[in-house]
């Protein structure tokens, strides 16, 4: 990474990077998993699932630590505060990640009749985009890549896009037969969750941005989640 | 006597630094006075073996003073006066059978400003196994000598010219020629009063880089008036202040979270 006169200060700094690089393997394990649990349904994964999120949670703590330390004794500056400053975001964003995947996971219990497939298609395809997205985020980290990082962060749409058609989909279907309203609305709040994950995406392509360039990305993110502003109304339902 | 005594904080209890090193040094009720001032104020403290230790406070607070009780540098100071006891490897230096010259080799010692004698680099780092008798023959001297300056990590830059004059070296490679120097007679101890602080950054860190170093084999301890280098390069900080140590722990948690507020305010830049 770098080669301070004091090795000590680059051990510091290799630590850091080993322990978001772990807890960003366990982020994605859980997320994949979670998926896997709620589309089989299978709620012994998903207490599996629910159980390892508190190695995440300690990660994330180990991380704060570390850097706190790292501050304190080495007196970081430039890009080496950069560093510590983005590592801290970086484990926040992988927590939540984690509370996310978590909370996918849960839901498998929450389903207690079979659920057609095709409910769960558009799920297990959003799903499959978010995780595709954390790994590339996290490889741009690995590898300071920025412009790979930008790539993620322009991709986020794409992610929002299928949230918005499964949003609507899932309505169809909900109208279609009012028994299945009950996993609909479950299946619902677990794409919110992934879409929630592919803004924490973003906010660590952000990071990323910012640990090379030295100054925070300006522009505006494109957003296509307009499920919170669109008025709803079956009856003028196209 | 000891009114003004104030009683020291561990942080945390016991440190972390004294559980997994063996001590090397302790220190029990010190008492320094030069003259009628009373410099150290009951002081008691262990240090651990093969870790760095720094002493940190303002100016005046006495951590240079009791860095010279442990090679009893103080004894040639007129009008001073120590009590208590003090001992290394459980043995009192204080003792009357104790030879002050065999002790100042196992404590060695490295000062604020570099100070080589005005002789070859050879000869400066040759002197000391020489009065010692620590060398059988030339080739072994000169195995001792080659040997100190690699561990100073000077050899490299001044092995094409050692018998050139150890004044003429750049500030940095003098301190780290007086710390080749101490290293040469094979001593236990190493005593760093300020050691950087007529260096550039750059020579600093290499320096600190070396303490660092140099903390596999020896016990050292070092007095230092920047906070940031103590909270690089030791183990365990020592704060002194107004003659009384006020708190001793690990460097990682009183650098991050001190229980008393002098040490607080000291390292955080609102008093001293």
């Amino acid at each position: 990474m770098s080669d301070h006169i004091m090795k000590a200060y680059d051990e510091d700094l290799a630590a850091l990077q080993a322990m978001l690089s772990t807890m960003g393997g366990l982020a994605e394990e859980q997320l994949s998993r979670g998926l896997e649990a709620l589309t089989r349904r299978d709620t012994k994964l998903a207490d599996q699932v629910i159980l390892a999120d508190d190695k995440i949670d300690e990660m994330e703590r180990m991380v704060e630590e570390k850097a706190i330390l790292t501050i304190a004794r080495r007196q970081p500056m430039a890009k080496d505060l950069r560093h510590i400053m983005v590592a801290i975001r970086i484990a926040t964003d992988l927590e939540r990640i984690g509370d996310l995947a978590k909370n996918v996971a849960k839901r498998a219990h929450a389903i207690s009749d079979p659920i057609p497939r095709r409910l769960t298609t558009g799920l297990q395809r959003m799903g499959q985009l978010a995780l595709t997205q954390l790994k590339r985020v996290l490889d741009s980290f690995a590898a300071s890549d920025a412009e790979q990082a930008m790539d993620v962060w322009r991709h986020d749409e794409d992610i929002d896009a299928l949230y918005n058609s499964i949003f609507r989909e899932l309505l169809t279907y909900m109208m279609e037969d009012p028994r299945q309203i009950g996993a609909c609305t479950h299946l619902l709040f677990a794409t919110k969750n992934i879409e929630r994950i592919g803004d924490h995406a973003t906010n660590i392509a952000e990071n990323i941005y910012f640990l090379v360039h030295g100054t925070q990305l300006k522009d505006a993110r494109p957003k296509k989640d307009e499920t919170a502003t669109t008025p709803f109304s079956p009856l003028n339902d196209e | 006597m000891n009114d003004m005594t104030v009683k020291t904080i561990y942080t945390p209890e016991p440190p972390r630094a004294l559980q997994a090193k063996p001590p090397k040094i302790t220190a029990q009720d010190v008492n320094v006075y030069y003259g009628d001032k009373h410099a150290i104020k009951g002081l008691s403290i262990t240090i651990p073996d093969k870790a760095v230790s720094a002493f940190i406070g303002p100016s005046g607070c006495g951590k240079s003073t009791f860095l010279r009780c442990i090679n009893r540098m103080n004894d040639t100071i007129a009008g001073c006066r120590v009590t208590g006891k003090i001992t290394v490897d459980g043995y009192d230096i204080h003792d009357r059978d104790l030879d002050v010259v065999q002790l100042r080799a196992r404590v060695g010692m490295v000062f604020q400003k570099p100070n080589p004698f005005p002789k070859s680099i050879f000869e400066n780092v040759a002197y000391g196994p020489r009065i010692h008798g620590l060398s059988k023959d030339k080739t072994d001297l000169e195995r001792i000598v080659v040997e100190s300056l690699k561990k100073a990590g000077l050899f490299e830059e001044v092995k094409d010219r050692l018998a050139a004059p150890g004044t003429g070296l750049s500030g940095g490679q003098q301190q780290r020629l007086c710390i080749a120097r101490a290293i040469a007679v094979n001593p236990e101890i190493i005593l760093m009063d300020e050691p950087c602080s007529a260096l550039d950054p750059i020579a600093t860190a290499r320096i600190e880089e070396l303490i660092h170093e140099l903390k596999q084999n020896y016990c050292i301890v070092i007095v230092t008036h920047s906070m940031q280098q103590a909270a690089r390069v030791s183990d365990l900080t020592a704060f002194f202040h107004l003659g009384n140590l006020i708190e001793v722990g690990d460097t990682d948690v009183m650098f991050t979270s001190p229980q008393d507020k002098k040490t607080q305010d000291y390292i955080t830049g609102r008093f001293g």
